[in-house]
């Protein structure tokens, strides 16, 4: 096969995973209107306590059973973050908010390390790595983009036609306002937060089989993770799944074609500034007209 | 001789009042105790070595228990760095500088031994068995006060080498390598053990960064440039993506999997074992998840070792292995150098181990070293995976680089 | 809830710089007690190499040059009101600007400071240029990622004959220059130590940029950047060319961080990729906002922090070994709690907390 076929077939395999997390970053931004730079590894946290469920040492539950219950573990982990650590400094700067998400990122990858020590984790898929269609793409690749396009297809539904979807917007958006038409902002940020927290866990239970669990494997996939959303908006779940693709895409074209694979990092860094400069609605993004 | 009489001679009016022998002895040593520095990653991106110095350790432990050496206890201080060589500075300058120990024993890492490198030369205190296989090491001339252990990188890539040229001198050969100095150095083992055909026989190097999410694209490219030979110089997560990877496109080339990721454990068992069949990998120490090792003597003192000195520690994970053996070395070498534990001496002794056999080291390996001869372990066996361990084939080799070759 | 703000934008009033004239603390004027503070330091920082030698001045100087990474964030954010995830870059590219000086084209290492701070003052700037259409958050976001691809960047092969590749450079040590040497020894009839000179290197350079700081801060443009930072719209009005100050504020500050980088360099005299990593920048951000982001004092406080809380955390990790299996890698837990307790705490770091205290003695009479 044409290495520019193989290539585009490889980078829409990668891409799959940053749509994943890319869509847990919108979920984020539209809940609070902040990135969390903690989100990766809150997920990746998430992805191990499902693997403690699975496996054998730990409780040997069944994948399906430990997949939803780590979403609901995780949900409920998230709204507790924000309801501890977050509520209290709701009124402070941006700042402080983003100190709090350093200090989460370095507490998560810490306590991750310490709990369930550094050696890579087999991580099991429920579908099986088989190939689905010889050299194209296996079972867990297309299972992992069918759970991110329902996910895609529940998120878009949530905010679009559920009234609970709206409130979270304005209460993220314009928190004052929002509590004079009567909407509880505090319970809002919680739920917003349980959410980002469930998809990023079930992101990171559907990356881990392909790159292993490891306290670190986080770190490059979430700047990645942002490159997607910030291309495709970030206030559109679709675009944050197309941008996720595209990123991918564009990696490997790069990667191979262009700058040689030690800079690939740098491409997610380079497409992140330039689209915030000249685009940053991104591609389905609203353009956001901030009062002064 | 000279340097050491020198120095008693130098030391005689202290002698006087401190005793003799505490005079000629490092900082550090007492009638009752031996203190040796440590710095490890127990936090940070490489924390997964950090077994090494734990396991360390434990064995220290295991020996104090039954005596210590010659009746004096090990002290062993052993502190995180974060795998951050600026840290790593301030470490072992605490460590020698504060603590007082005798010598450093087993710093993990190149970037981090390299930046205390110079320093430990300067101030004469040994920087011994660094956990790291560079070859820079094995320097005596311009370094001699810092030794490396394990066998180094360059060399395993010259086995391979050699191993190729053997069965296909016309073989295509494809890397894929960590970007940083080990990636590089395997890649550098491999060139020189060409000669003259590599620039011919290598169709394609790629490599990745640790932060990478996956190496997919590294190996659609190797694929494509029509290699047949799979050379792959990562870190165990990355060769186990790397087996899964390669069994998914359906390439199954003559895969050379480096030493730093055969364990079955680990890395194999995990990417699954029907995907890696018939890999080639070298190897020096026993695989403690090989079966076949385990009605061996040395397995069972390890096994039970384990057991009591070390129970949380992983047993599938090589490096509990690693650091009983190198552990073993470090008191072999104390052992030899008896109640004269001045620093000139320890490293005196530590370049003079006389095919000393280090247990989990494969049979028919030994420790060696000179004067002129910094690199302790210098020998290698290929092995080839056959259904969930590995069979050992061929002579050992030996594969000493950087001295020549 | 006003004293929350970190980056200051509701002080309360007393903190505010102009009234202070008229607050007197026991009966001495405020900036008097900040001017015998900053003279009780500057003694303090003479005297240290004459009692101290090896690793204990070794690490004095370490803490000066860390104050200088931290002054750099602070300046950029605690009086520009721009945020930066990424200074581990900049200090980067100071350290390889001395190291590659000094190795490839032969320079002195006292001589590459001035050339390297050049050199990421220009690098500042031109990253401050597409930051200033970034927001705040977006700002940080551009930023982290820089500091995720510092480390690779330094690897890349097209730079690798420079940067020395994945290998690193090792560097010549500094020795002191002929004259120093003698007039030291004239003096007290010792040779100047190494560590010594190292640090009294590290100690003129640092007191220097401190002392070119504290003009900035309390000069027209000080205030102009400060104005800036509480309110854009405003600045804008009164005439002040916005964009064009907060590009220099960024170039500034990627100085100051650029030449503690420099002065690492000299002090270790080794430099490798991993030595900038992401881990880096949390540091210089801790440090800030531990110290207080908006606060030249604070980067003292903050460049101490910087190099003890690793002594910390091992020290609560090894009073916590019989407990637990593994303690020191629980190292980020302790570096995220003491953020969070500075941010529910003492939101304007140690800095602000002694502010407070001060205002507290000043207004108990």
């Amino acid at each position: 096969m044409d290495l520019f076929i193989e290539q585009t077939v490889s980078g829409l395999a990668s891409g799959a995973i940053y749509a994943c997390l890319a869509l847990a970053v919108v979920m984020i931004y539209q809940a609070i209107d902040h990135f969390n730079f903690a989100q990766g590894e809150m997920a990746m946290f998430s992805t191990y306590i499902a693997w403690y469920l699975m496996d054998d040492a730990g409780l040997g539950l069944p994948f399906w059973v430990a997949f939803f219950v780590c979403i609901i573990v995780s949900f409920i982990g998230g709204a507790a973050i924000e309801r501890i650590v977050f509520a209290p400094i709701s009124d402070a700067p941006v700042l402080s908010h983003i100190i709090v998400f350093i200090a989460l990122f370095s507490m998560f990858n810490s306590l991750a390390g310490f709990m369930f020590d550094f050696t890579p984790k087999q991580f099991t898929t429920p579908f099986g790595h088989e190939a689905l269609i010889e050299g194209v793409i296996s079972w867990h690749r297309a299972g992992m983009v069918g759970v991110t396009l329902i996910m895609l297809l529940l998120i878009y539904a949530f905010f679009r036609y559920t009234p609970i979807g709206l409130a979270m917007r304005a209460a993220a958006a314009a928190p004052e306002s929002a509590r004079l038409v009567g909407i509880r902002v505090g319970f809002m940020l919680a739920l917003g937060w349980g959410l980002a927290a469930a998809v990023g866990s079930v992101a990171g239970m559907l990356i881990a089989p392909i790159t292993f669990l490891t306290p670190d494997m986080m770190l490059g996939t979430l700047l990645y993770g942002f490159a997607g959303a910030v291309v495709g908006g970030l206030t559109s779940p679709l675009g944050a799944v197309i941008g996720g693709f595209m990123v991918g895409i564009l990696e490997n074209w790069m990667g191979t074609f262009v700058v040689g694979s030690q800079l690939k990092l740098t491409v997610a860094l380079v497409l992140i500034i330039v689209v915030l400069l000249v685009k940053p609605a991104g591609l389905l993004g609203r353009v956001v007209v901030k009062r002064v | 001789m000279k340097l050491l009489t020198t120095t008693m001679v130098s030391a005689a009016a202290l002698a006087v009042a401190m005793g003799a022998a505490e005079a000629r002895n490092a900082p550090g040593v007492t009638d009752k105790e031996i203190k040796i520095g440590n710095t490890n990653p127990y936090s940070g991106p490489a924390a997964a070595y950090s077994s090494i110095g734990k396991s360390i350790g434990a064995c220290m432990d295991k020996f104090n228990a039954e005596g210590g050496v010659h009746g004096r206890q090990i002290n062993f201080i052993s502190v995180d760095d974060g795998y951050s060589p600026p840290r790593t500075v301030e470490q072992t300058r605490k460590l020698v500088e504060r603590e007082k120990v005798a010598f450093v024993f087993q710093g993990l890492g190149t970037p981090t031994n390299s930046a205390v490198h110079t320093y430990m030369n300067k101030k004469k205190v040994p920087q011994l068995f660094v956990a790291t296989g560079a070859t820079k090491w094995g320097d005596p001339k311009n370094f001699p006060w810092t030794m490396g252990w394990q066998p180094n990188y360059q060399s395993e890539g010259v086995v391979y080498a050699r191993y190729v040229m053997a069965q296909n001198p016309n073989a295509k050969i494809g890397i894929l390598y960590q970007n940083d100095d080990y990636g590089k150095d395997y890649v550098h083992g491999m060139e020189n053990g060409l000669g003259d055909k590599a620039g011919s026989m290598i169709v394609a190097s790629e490599s990745y960064e640790v932060t990478d999410p996956t190496i997919e694209s590294q190996i659609v490219n190797i694929k494509n440039s029509g290699a047949d030979v799979f050379y792959n110089v990562t870190t165990p997560k990355f060769a186990a993506q790397a087996i899964s990877k390669n069994f998914e496109l359906g390439w199954a080339p003559l895969h050379l999997l480096n030493s730093v990721s055969n364990s079955i454990g680990s890395v194999v068992s995990k990417a699954g074992f029907e995907k890696g069949q018939g890999m080639i990998s070298a190897a020096y120490l026993m695989d403690p998840t090989d079966t076949e090792w385990h009605s061996h003597d040395e397995f069972k003192a390890w096994n039970a070792w384990m057991d009591e000195y070390y129970p949380d520690g992983d047993k599938t994970d090589a490096f509990t292995a690693f650091g009983w053996a190198v552990c073993h070395t470090m008191i072999k070498v104390l052992d030899q150098a008896g109640d004269d534990l001045s620093r000139e001496n320890i490293m005196a002794q530590a370049a003079n181990l006389k095919n000393y056999r280090a247990p989990m080291l494969l049979p028919g390996i030994a420790v060696n070293t000179s004067p002129t001869d910094f690199y302790p372990i210098e020998q290698w066996q290929l092995q080839r995976l056959k259904d969930k361990s590995w069979e050992r084939f061929g002579d050992i080799i030996d594969g000493a680089v950087g001295s020549g070759s | 809830m006003a004293s929350t703000d970190m980056a200051g934008k509701s002080v309360p009033a007393f903190l505010n710089q102009n009234p202070k004239d008229r607050i007197l603390v026991l009966g001495v004027p405020l900036p008097l007690l900040e001017r015998v503070c900053l003279y009780v330091l500057l003694a303090a920082v003479v005297v240290l190499p004459m009692v101290y030698d090896g690793y204990d001045i070794y690490e004095f100087g370490k803490i000066l040059m860390y104050m200088l990474a931290v002054l750099g964030l602070n300046l950029l954010t605690g009086f520009n009101g721009q945020f930066s995830l990424g200074h581990s870059a900049f200090f980067a590219v100071g350290a390889y600007a001395t190291a590659i000086m000094m190795d490839q084209l032969g320079m002195p290492y006292w001589a590459t400071i001035i050339p390297a701070a050049a050199v990421c003052f220009v690098a500042g700037f031109l990253f401050g240029l597409p930051a200033l259409r970034l927001d705040g958050l977006f700002l940080a976001l551009a930023t982290f990622a820089l500091a995720i691809a510092t480390p690779q960047l330094l690897k890349y092969d097209g730079i690798a004959h420079l940067t020395g590749g994945v290998q690193g450079i090792v560097l010549d040590t500094p020795y002191p220059p002929g004259w120093v040497d003698s007039i030291v020894m004239s003096i007290t009839g010792e040779e100047l130590s190494l560590d010594r000179w190292k640090y009294m290197f590290t100690a003129f350079v640092a007191v220097i940029m401190f002392a070119g700081a504290w003009n900035l801060v309390h000069s027209r443009t000080g205030r102009a950047l400060i104005a800036i930072r509480d309110n854009p719209l405003s600045a804008k009005t009164m005439g002040i060319n916005t964009s064009m100050f907060k590009s220099a504020a960024f170039g500034v500050s990627a100085m100051y961080t650029g030449v503690a980088g420099s002065l690492f360099a000299i002090m270790d005299e080794y430099l490798a990729p991993e030595s900038f990593t992401f881990a880096e920048a949390i540091k210089f951000l801790v440090g800030g906002v531990i110290g207080g982001i908006a606060s030249l004092f604070g980067a003292i406080f903050g460049g101490w922090f910087v190099l003890e809380i690793p002594n910390i955390a091992d020290l609560a990790a090894s009073s916590l070994e019989n407990y637990i299996n593994n303690p020191q890698g629980l190292t980020g837990l302790i570096y995220g709690l003491f953020l969070i307790f500075t941010v529910y705490v003492m939101p304007m770091g140690a800095a602000g907390l002694a502010q407070i205290l001060v205002h507290k003695i000043s207004t108990r009479r």
